[in-house]
């Protein structure tokens, strides 16, 4: 529907080709740009980035998240920054992070870990306090030590939350990565995309936005699944899932 | 107050820390101006109104775009949730769009507006419509049957019910789309201006960062984050209230 309207608008000679190429040059240039290798590169460029500080970023603010939970010190430090960071735009701190790291790799993954984190830590410290009371009196009833509660019940038990701030801190990371590559440049999507809008290459801009729409909906889509495989035990992977 | 004090304890800490770091020469190489200088620097540009007028630039950006993006996101979700047709015609549209990094869609928007006002507007409506659609269909679907059922059985229309019983049930969800769409504003608002501009806030940030005028860059930086957060917590005490019949 949406190609076809496409396809029509760009005939209609209503838009300039500039404006809006049509759809079959856009699906060539996509082709000839998997052809000749650059949309691979490119594209696993951005992936390395988006899941560099993707994993820093999960692995990091579960453990700060835990650590909140556990700790009065930790909490009392970390919890005003945390509740004033989150909403804050921190794309705004990009030139300071290009001030300190350079342009390369570093810089934009350390962006993407500083935005990334933030709702992981926050679903992590709501997985921990919504654990059910009874199944943390019947561990430690049935003997359990502490460094086992912490591992083999609460963690489980607070996983759906983890995962819902992992998969919001996802898309986040994607964002963040065509964000400082375009901001920054070294190739990737978001770099290739902003060096044609600057050639004024338009087809080669529509290109970038048709494979950045398949790279986001195939990596949003293996999250959404790996949710399921990994709460197959929860209530919530029998019941039909929504949008 | 005491306790708001008390509370942000650790925020003003690490504030002294750094003036401490900047004064003692510890933190000699890395071009981190003393936060003393950068409060300087953040009055000096208001009283000169640099800051002001570059602020109400980004800020009508930002609020133009979110708020078309609530006007048609909020329509689109309930629709959506209301008539089968729309959702069949929308819902793979969304299913698609949803996973783009927004930000892929700074070049496009410049390429049909151009880099004043009207292609940041468009960016941030496009961006945050999704959320704000989402938030709205998953709060309409999930209205009590029983509720619908009652307001038919007294003889409501289909226009009131919508109104009085779909709208009301689907506030929360909305609301919460609504406040994704908000924090992804600013990110989109900066990020674009930060590429191509010629006045705004991430305009200033990327003009005094390539000038070297760091004080004045780091008091931008630190307007723009604290504008967000405002934002966000000004949103937050709309949504208790609008949400305050829920126990």
């Amino acid at each position: 529907m949406l190609l076809a309207f496409w396809e029509g608008l760009a005939q209609s000679g209503f838009v300039t080709p500039f404006q809006l190429p049509s759809f079959l040059r856009v699906v060539e240039r996509v082709g000839s740009d998997i052809a000749s290798g650059e949309a691979v590169t490119n594209a696993a460029l951005t992936l390395y980035r988006a899941f560099a500080g993707f994993a820093i970023a999960g692995i990091g603010g579960v453990v700060l998240g835990m650590l909140i939970f556990r700790n009065a010190f930790a909490r009392w430090f970390f919890d005003p920054i945390i509740s004033a960071g989150f909403p804050m735009p921190k794309v705004a701190f990009l030139p300071i992070i290009i001030l300190w790291f350079g342009v390369y790799d570093m810089p934009k993954i350390t962006m993407i870990v500083i935005d990334a984190i933030f709702p992981v830590v926050t679903a992590t410290i709501l997985g921990f306090q919504g654990v059910d009371r009874h199944l943390v009196w019947s561990a430690r009833n049935m003997g359990a030590g502490e460094r086992q509660l912490l591992w083999q019940i609460m963690l489980p038990a607070a996983l759906p939350q983890i995962l819902t701030g992992l998969q919001v801190a996802l898309p986040v990371a994607l964002i963040i990565a065509v964000a400082t590559e375009m901001l920054m440049g070294g190739r990737g999507l978001g770099g290739a995309m902003l060096e044609a809008s600057r050639m004024a290459d338009s087809p080669g801009a529509f290109a970038g936005l048709v494979e950045m729409t398949v790279l986001g909906y195939v990596v949003i889509k293996g999250m959404a699944m790996l949710r399921r495989r990994l709460l197959l035990w929860h209530q919530e992977t029998q019941r039909p899932a929504g949008v | 107050m005491t306790r708001t004090a008390h509370r942000y304890l650790p925020l003003l800490l690490l504030a002294l820390l750094w003036e401490a770091a900047t004064r003692s020469g510890l933190a000699a190489g890395l071009d981190l101006p003393p936060i003393s200088d950068v409060f300087a620097a953040w009055f000096q540009m208001v009283r000169s109104g640099e800051l002001i007028g570059n602020g109400l630039d980004s800020l009508y950006r930002a609020g133009a775009g979110l708020g078309l993006a609530i006007a048609v996101g909020g329509f689109a979700g309930i629709f959506m949730a209301w008539f089968r047709h729309v959702h069949v015609f929308l819902g793979p549209l969304i299913e698609i769009f949803y996973p783009l990094p927004k930000s892929a869609l700074i070049p496009v928007t410049a390429f049909w507006l151009g880099f004043g006002d009207g292609s940041k507007i468009l960016l941030i409506f496009l961006g945050c419509m999704l959320p704000v659609t989402i938030g709205a269909f998953n709060g309409a679907r999930g209205s009590e049957p029983v509720l619908l059922w009652s307001a038919r059985g007294m003889g409501a229309s289909r226009i009131r019910m919508l109104w009085d019983v779909v709208v009301p049930s689907a506030l929360p969800e909305l609301l919460g789309g609504i406040r994704t769409a908000l924090a992804l504003a600013f990110v989109l608002l900066v990020t674009s201006e930060l590429i191509s501009s010629r006045q705004g806030l991430g305009f200033m940030i990327g003009n005094f960062g390539a000038g070297g005028v760091y004080d004045a860059m780091f008091a931008t930086v630190l307007t723009v984050a604290l504008l967000g957060f405002i934002a966000d917590r000004t949103f937050l005490r709309i949504m208790r209230w609008a949400l305050r019949w829920q126990e």
